[in-house]
C-alpha cells in the first residue's frame, strides 16, 4: 500500500543543511494502524508529509498503491491525495466560515461529486463521528473533541483507502483522546489504513504496529507493547 | 465549481470586512477618477456622425499671405473668405455642400407678454440639412430656390418652437428675426451634436444653433459677424461691403463627397480654382488645399483638448497607484488565508484550483470596485458640470458604453494586482501552514 525506499530529505537555508530524513524505509500494508513515535525534530511530521504528498523528497522512491509518485506533477499529485488519502491534524484545521456541512464538503468538491452524492457523503461522515445533528453548525460552537471528529469526519468523507494522523489527540484532554483513538481503531476496523504520528507512548501501544523514527531512521517496535519496554528499547538505542 | 468559488469569494469578503472595504475603495477611487476623465475624453473625440464622416469634408484654401502660414509648420486657414464661399457654392462641384457663417439676433415674440430674445444663427445652404442629417419634427429645410432667390425663410430649433410658438407646429407661420419676418418652414427636433462638428472654430461642445437661415441673409441683412474673424490684411475700404470682399475669413465650408473618385474630382476643382485666383493676382502662396473628413477634422482642431489628455493620463497614473495599494492589501488578505490555503491543498485542491478560487475572489471586489467606480465617476461629472456650468452639459454623462468599460476596467485591473497576491497564495508549502496554525 505505501512503500518508502531509501527516501531522503533535505531541508536548506543559506548557512545550514537539516537531514530531516536519511535512507527511510519503510511498509505499510492495507488495513494496518501504524503508530509513528520518536523525539521532537526526528522526522516525523516530514515522513507524514511526504507519505502524505504533500512535500517532495530528494532521493529514493515513494510508491503508494503501486503508483511511484516521485515523478508527479501537482495536479496529478492534488487527484491522488484527494482520492486516496485522509488528513487529521492536532490543531483540526476546520474553516472557521464554514459550517460542518461546508467543512465536511471541502474535499468532494475538489473531486468533482455531484451535489446529492456530496450530501449523502457529509451526512454518512458526520453520522459517523456522531454529529449529524450539528451541521449547521459553526466550528466554534463546539468543544475541540467535536472539532476533530468533524475533521475525521471530512478525511473520511472522500472514502480513502488511508488515513494520515499527526498528533490526533494533541490537544485534547485525555477523556476525548480516548474517544478519538476509539473512533480511529473503529474506522481502522472498516479496513481503512491509518499511519499515526504521535508523541504520546500510550496512545501508540493502542496501534496495531508500532515504527520509532530517530535522525530520520526508522526502528520497529511492533513487538512492544508496553511503555517501559519502549523505553528500554529507546535506551538501549543511545 | 464557479459558484462555489463565488460563495467563497463572499465569506471571505465578509470575513475581513474592513481590508475588503479598503481595496473596494481603493478601486472604486481609482475607478471613478480614471472613468470621469476617459468619459470627458471619450465624449469630446466621439464620432459625432459615423454613417457619413467618411463623406463629409470641410474645405480649407491657402489664401493667406505669401510671408508666412496662417499657422506653423504650413498650415492654411481653418476657414475661407466670402469670396470664396461664394464662388465654391455657385459651381456646385459636390454631390453636396454648404458654405456657413455663425450670426446672433433678436427674435420677437408675437405674445404680448413675451419678451424679446438674443438667439444664435447659423447662415448655411439647403444642402445642410441632408449633409449633417438633422432631424425634423416639423416640415422640413429650405430649398435650393429658397437660397438663389435669397428668400426669408427659416428653420428654427425645438427650443425655440417652444418658446414662440408654444410648441405648435409652427410650419408656415411667421417669426419676427433681426427685425424682418421669416416664414418658418421647418422644426427640428432634439438635435445634440457631441462635438457640434460642422463648426468647431468657435466651440467645439457649444449646443446647436436656435435658428438657420439662408447664407444669403449674411449680406441681405448686413448680419454681424460671429465665430473668429482672422485677416491677414486689411479691408480695401469701409463698410460692410468692402468687408465681403475683403482676405479676411470667417466662413466654414463642407462638402459630401460620395467616394475617392468625387473626392479626387473635388480637389481638382479645388485646385484650378485657386490657379484661377493666382493668375487674377490672389492667393500668393503655393497651392495648399486641403480636404479633411469630419474626424480628421477633428484631429486637426484639436477638440480633444491637451489638459483633458493630460489628466486622462493622470488618472490612470492614479488608479495605478490605487492597484499597487490594493496588491498589499490582497497580500496580507492572503497570508491571512495561509492555513485554510494550506489545508485546501492538503484536501485535494490543486495549485489551479486555488489559483481560479483567489482570482474570483479579486474579480468579485474589482466589480465592487467598479461599481462604486461608477458612482464616485457620476459623482466627479457632477461635479465637473458644477464647475465649468452649461456649456459642458452636453459632454459630460455616462452612457452605457461608458458604464460596461468602467466595471470591464476595474474587473481586468483587479485581475492583474491579483495575480501577484494569487500565485504567492497558491505557492504557500501547505505542510508549515498546517502544523503551526
Amino acid at each position: 500500500m505505501l512503500t518508502m525506499t531509501e527516501v531522503k530529505k533535505i531541508f536548506r537555508t543559506d548557512l545550514v543543511e537539516t537531514h530531516a530524513l536519511r535512507d527511510f524505509n519503510l511498509q505499510v500494508d492495507e488495513g494496518e494502524f501504524v503508530a509513528v513515535t520518536g523525539p521532537s525534530g526526528s522526522g516525523k511530521t516530514t515522513f507524514l508529509n511526504i507519505a502524505g504528498l504533500l512535500e517532495t523528497f530528494e532521493g529514493g522512491k515513494y510508491e503508494l498503491d503501486g503508483q511511484d509518485v516521485s515523478r508527479l506533477n501537482d495536479k496529478k499529485r492534488s487527484q491522488l491525495r484527494n482520492e486516496k488519502i485522509g488528513f487529521i491534524f492536532q490543531s483540526f484545521n476546520l474553516i472557521p466560515d464554514l459550517n460542518l456541512f461546508d467543512n465536511v464538503d471541502v474535499p468532494l468538491r475538489y473531486r468533482g461529486f455531484k451535489g446529492a452524492e456530496r450530501k449523502k457523503r457529509i451526512e454518512e461522515s458526520l453520522e459517523l463521528v456522531g454529529l449529524a445533528n450539528r451541521m449547521k453548525h459553526l466550528p466554534s460552537q463546539l468543544s475541540g473533541g467535536q472539532q476533530q471528529r468533524v475533521a475525521i469526519a471530512r478525511a473520511l468523507a472522500g472514502n480513502p483507502r488511508f488515513l494520515l494522523a499527526d498528533e490526533p489527540t494533541g490537544n485534547l484532554d485525555s477523556k476525548m483522546a480516548l474517544s478519538v483513538l476509539e473512533l480511529l481503531k473503529q474506522i481502522n476496523d472498516q479496513g481503512t489504513t491509518i499511519v499515526m504520528v504521535t508523541h504520546d507512548q500510550h496512545l501508540a501501544t493502542q496501534a496495531k504496529r508500532n515504527i520509532y523514527v530517530r535522525d530520520g531512521r526508522v526502528s520497529e517496535l511492533s513487538e512492544l507493547t508496553d511503555i517501559n519496554e519502549i523505553n528500554l528499547h529507546q535506551a538501549a538505542n543511545g | 465549481m464557479f459558484t462555489y468559488y463565488l460563495r467563497l469569494a463572499f465569506k471571505s469578503i465578509k470575513r475581513n470586512p474592513i481590508l475588503s472595504a479598503l481595496m473596494i475603495t481603493a478601486i472604486g477611487l481609482g475607478i471613478g477618477a480614471s472613468m470621469t476623465t476617459v468619459t470627458v475624453n471619450y465624449l469630446m473625440s466621439a464620432n459625432p456622425i459615423p454613417h457619413k464622416s467618411e463623406q463629409l469634408f470641410y474645405v480649407q484654401l491657402d489664401s493667406w499671405s505669401q510671408f508666412e502660414p496662417a499657422r506653423e509648420p504650413n498650415e492654411p486657414p481653418d476657414q475661407i473668405t466670402w469670396t470664396e464661399a461664394t464662388n465654391l457654392m455657385q459651381a456646385k462641384q459636390a454631390f453636396r455642400q454648404t458654405a456657413m457663417a455663425s450670426t446672433g439676433g433678436v427674435i420677437e415674440p408675437t405674445g404680448q407678454d413675451d419678451k424679446p430674445f438674443m438667439a444664435s444663427i447659423r447662415l448655411a445652404f439647403s444642402d445642410f440639412f441632408p449633409m449633417f442629417d438633422a432631424p425634423f419634427l416639423f416640415g422640413n429645410g429650405w430649398s435650393e430656390n429658397n437660397d438663389t432667390n435669397r428668400d426669408y425663410v427659416v428653420v428654427i430649433s425645438k427650443a425655440t418652437n417652444e418658446r414662440v410658438f408654444g410648441g405648435e407646429n409652427s410650419v408656415g407661420r411667421t417669426i419676427r428675426i433681426v427685425g424682418e419676418n421669416f416664414r418658418v418652414v421647418g422644426v427640428l427636433d432634439d438635435w445634440v451634436l457631441v462635438p457640434r462638428f460642422y463648426d468647431v472654430t468657435t466651440g467645439a461642445f457649444d449646443e446647436t444653433e436656435e435658428v438657420f437661415m439662408p447664407f444669403y441673409m449674411k449680406q441681405e441683412l448686413e448680419l454681424s459677424n460671429g465665430g473668429n474673424t482672422n485677416c491677414w490684411k486689411s479691408p480695401e475700404g469701409e463698410g460692410f461691403i468692402a468687408f465681403l470682399q475683403s482676405e479676411c475669413v470667417n466662413y466654414q465650408m463642407w462638402v459630401e463627397l460620395r467616394d475617392q473618385n468625387e473626392k479626387d474630382q473635388y480637389m481638382d476643382f479645388l485646385n484650378n480654382y485657386v490657379n484661377e485666383q493666382k493668375a487674377l493676382g490672389r492667393f500668393a502662396r503655393p497651392l495648399n488645399n486641403r480636404l479633411s473628413n469630419v474626424m480628421e477634422w477633428m484631429e486637426i482642431e484639436e477638440v480633444v483638448a491637451d489638459d483633458a489628455q493630460i489628466m486622462m493620463w493622470v488618472s490612470f497614473m492614479f488608479l495605478l497607484v490605487c492597484l499597487l495599494n490594493t496588491i498589499g492589501l490582497l497580500l496580507a488578505k492572503f497570508t491571512g488565508k495561509a492555513s485554510e490555503i494550506g489545508l485546501r491543498r492538503a484536501v485535494g485542491a490543486s495549485k489551479t484550483d486555488l489559483f481560479i478560487q483567489h482570482l474570483v475572489e479579486t474579480a468579485c471586489i474589482g466589480v465592487a470596485g467598479g461599481i462604486l467606480g461608477l458612482g464616485l465617476a457620476f459623482l466627479g461629472l457632477e461635479g465637473i458640470k458644477s464647475l465649468y456650468g452649461e456649456f459642458v452639459q452636453n459632454l459630460v454623462g455616462l452612457d452605457f458604453t461608458m458604464m460596461a468599460s468602467a466595471i470591464l476596467l476595474a474587473l481586468v485591473s483587479s485581475i492583474l494586482a491579483g495575480m501577484y497576491p494569487t500565485w504567492r497564495a497558491c505557492n504557500i508549502a501547505p505542510a508549515s501552514q498546517l502544523k503551526s496554525q
